[in-house]
């Protein structure tokens, strides 16, 4: 008896082993996945290029990046050039800003057709897109969860009028609301009680990405909190007396909230693929602030003369993304074992 | 199942009229500026603002003013645009249409048979690196911003690469319409056909092949091949059927918004003139009649496209029917 009992026990040693509470679970689960650690190396490589931007500007380069420059030289080979230059190529008319030197101190990227430095600017860029990216994600869960929990565990009225509200948004192009809300405000900004925006303030593209996609997210959670809302320990919860606010608090939160984990970096990447389109259109961030996708309409005037302009924001936008997308993929394997299993099983 | 029918019919209706309101309220009702001075444009006289008064009855209350919009947009089709003086909306958008139809439908047709083949062979082979090595391509192309891979085609097509044997046959940017010179259109609308759907591929590949997974792992599954049947047909009568259930709701939400004008980033980059280039000239001068009349009408083509999807719905899952 005792010996079946001691022999049991190491067969599931590895079990033993990995226990912990599921956070610590999912973050080893995680941690072993290369291709997502990877991923979020690049990632953080991305940020911290990002954040470092008035370090660049100052200290390397040595440029202002939000004043134009169109008389200024730089120097390339050791010697003195005109940032913009004369054209030589095609009818001969015009200037052309100057392209990549590849020197991290002179024009790295070349300049756009203000002078400007791109490589300074793309990293200032970065910053915003990051900043509404993050922002705006965050925002779309935290509207999210709190429409979900609502209508999923209220019900009744509530659910009605929270639901109907979600069908009319979903029904309407994503990208076609949010130009409407951003062509609505561009100008103006918006003050909504205790709530009011500037005109030209980063919150605007923040708020308006983030209220797009909130029935994206919201949906699913209402969907969930349904269902746990009939499990037993929500009912043994009200037996016991507990109060809605501390059942929703301590019960229904804690289980929806792999989900929201999961959903943020995706939310994250589709935020910033908008904000690049928004400010593409001239309705995201407005000059002279930057962002990525600013960079790429400054770059589109210049687009067979000096590419680079263009496709460099595009290339940090897509490494960006991509690496958010296969992180939120990793969270997703990491927090959903089920889904580990079932692969195993078969491939 | 005419029950069902007339249920449906009812609440696409509900769903149209309070779209119809939510665009009204953006458009008419957004704390801020007076809406007179946003429609009349930048820095219009005084004299444009009391016109814009008076045609849009802004004096008037509310509901009114839902009134006069709706029957500016559908009854009597005069909507003016205050900037560019006198142009009426509903013929522009009407003239574009066709150009955002042939856009979206060519890109419609690359992107589901790429898909479904990638998904298919994807989901055959789980496990193998061909199947990482497409997922992740999917990936790549979802992860892309559309507008700038257009530019990246232009780049190449256009300039860099224009006088190889690859491109050579890339007229000018712009479009030539069907009934002039059929070649002519499609040669015109092959590289944003290709642009547009790169993104849809990577979704809908990815989309596929997980419910293609799912589905290969139900009993049903386990019974037909228990049967003997031969693996293709498992695959395509009972593991793609089913799975084309997801595929083909997805599909009806995004052909309808591309129609719409969801796809002018594509038609911006390359210069077609469809709906999408017509909001996106209005925005660069701030047209809000223009832009009220693009977004109405994309908004219809959504919910439209959900009705038709809804009901290709039920020929393909008949519990729908019950629910």
């Amino acid at each position: 008896m005792s010996e079946a009992l001691v022999a049991g026990p190491s067969g599931t040693a590895p079990a033993v082993a990995l226990a912990g509470s599921p956070w610590a679970l999912a973050r080893r689960r995680l941690v072993r996945n290369r291709i997502a650690m990877a991923m979020l190396g690049v990632f953080l490589l991305i940020v911290v290029a990002c954040l470092a931007a008035p370090l660049y500007a100052n200290y390397v380069a040595d440029t202002d990046p939000f004043r134009s420059n169109l008389d200024g030289t730089t120097i390339v080979d050791g010697k003195e050039v005109p940032i913009m230059q004369s054209e030589t190529e095609g009818l001969g008319l015009g200037v052309t800003p100057i392209g990549p030197t590849w020197d991290p101190q002179h024009y790295f990227l070349g300049a756009d057709n203000q002078g400007r430095d791109v490589a300074a600017r793309l990293l200032y860029g970065g910053r915003n897109s990051l900043i509404i990216g993050a922002a705006a994600a965050l925002l779309t869960c935290i509207i999210a969860t709190l429409i979900g929990l609502a209508a999923g565990f209220f019900g009744g009225g509530i659910d009605g009028v929270l639901s109907r509200a979600l069908d009319i948004v979903w029904a309407f192009p994503v990208y076609l609301l949010a130009i409407s809300l951003s062509t609505v405000l561009l100008t103006s900004g918006i003050s909504l009680g205790p709530i009011s925006i500037e005109a030209g303030s980063l919150w605007l593209p923040i708020a308006i990405i983030g209220g797009v996609y909130v029935p994206y997210i919201a949906r699913p959670i209402r969907g969930e909190v349904l269902t746990l809302r009939n499990r037993e320990f929500i009912e043994a919860a009200v037996g016991l007396g507990a109060s809605t606010w501390r059942i929703l608090w301590s019960d229904v939160l804690p289980n929806i909230l792999t989900t929201v984990i999961v959903c943020f970096p995706i939310v994250m990447a589709i935020a910033m693929l908008t904000e690049a389109a928004l400010s593409f259109l001239s309705i995201g961030v407005q000059p002279p602030d930057a962002s990525w996708g600013t960079i790429i309409l400054d770059g589109q005037g210049l687009l067979y003369t000096r590419p680079a302009v263009a496709i460099a924001p595009g290339i940090a936008i897509a490494l960006t993304v991509l690496s958010l997308n296969v992180l939120g993929d990793g969270i997703r394997d990491a927090l959903d074992p089920r889904a580990k299993i079932k692969r195993h099983r078969v491939g | 199942m005419l029950f069902y029918l007339a249920r449906k019919v009812i609440s696409t209706v509900f769903v149209l009229f309070s779209i119809s309101v939510l665009v009204f309220l953006i458009f008419f009702a957004t704390p801020g500026v007076d809406p007179a001075a946003r429609i009349a444009g930048r820095n219009a006289d005084q004299e444009t603002l009391k016109q814009v008064r008076k045609d849009f009855g802004l004096d008037r209350p509310m509901p009114v003013q839902y009134a006069v919009m709706m029957k500016k947009l559908f009854i009597t089709r005069d909507l003016t645009s205050f900037v560019n003086r006198g142009a009426k909306v509903i013929p522009q958008v009407l003239e574009a249409a066709p150009v955002t139809l042939s856009l979206v439908f060519g890109a419609a047709v690359i992107w589901v048979v790429v898909s479904i083949a990638m998904g298919l062979v994807a989901a055959m082979f789980r496990g193998s690196p061909l199947d990482a090595g497409l997922m992740i391509l999917g990936l790549i192309g979802i992860s892309m911003p559309v507008f700038w891979l257009g530019e990246v085609v232009n780049l190449l097509s256009q300039s860099r690469l224009h006088d190889t044997f690859l491109f050579s046959w890339v007229p000018p940017l712009g479009y030539t319409p069907f009934t002039e010179s059929p070649v002519g259109w499609f040669k015109s609308l092959l590289l944003p056909w290709l642009t547009l759907s790169v993104l849809y591929i990577g979704i809908y590949a990815r989309v596929l092949r997980s419910s293609l997974v799912e589905a290969q792992e139900e009993d049903y599954v386990r019974t037909a091949r228990g049967k003997g049947i031969s693996e293709q047909r498992v695959w395509i009568r009972h593991t793609l059927r089913t799975s084309m259930i997801v595929f083909v709701s997805l599909f009806g939400l995004d052909f309808g918004a591309l129609v719409g004008g969801a796809a002018l980033l594509t038609e911006v980059v390359f210069g077609l003139q469809g709906v999408g280039k017509l909001t996106y000239d209005a925005l660069q001068n701030l047209d809000l009649p223009v832009i009220m009349a693009t977004v109405m009408y994309a908004a219809f083509f959504v919910v439209l496209a959900n009705a038709i999807v809804d009901l290709l719905y039920v020929s393909l899952d008949p519990r729908v029917r019950r629910a």
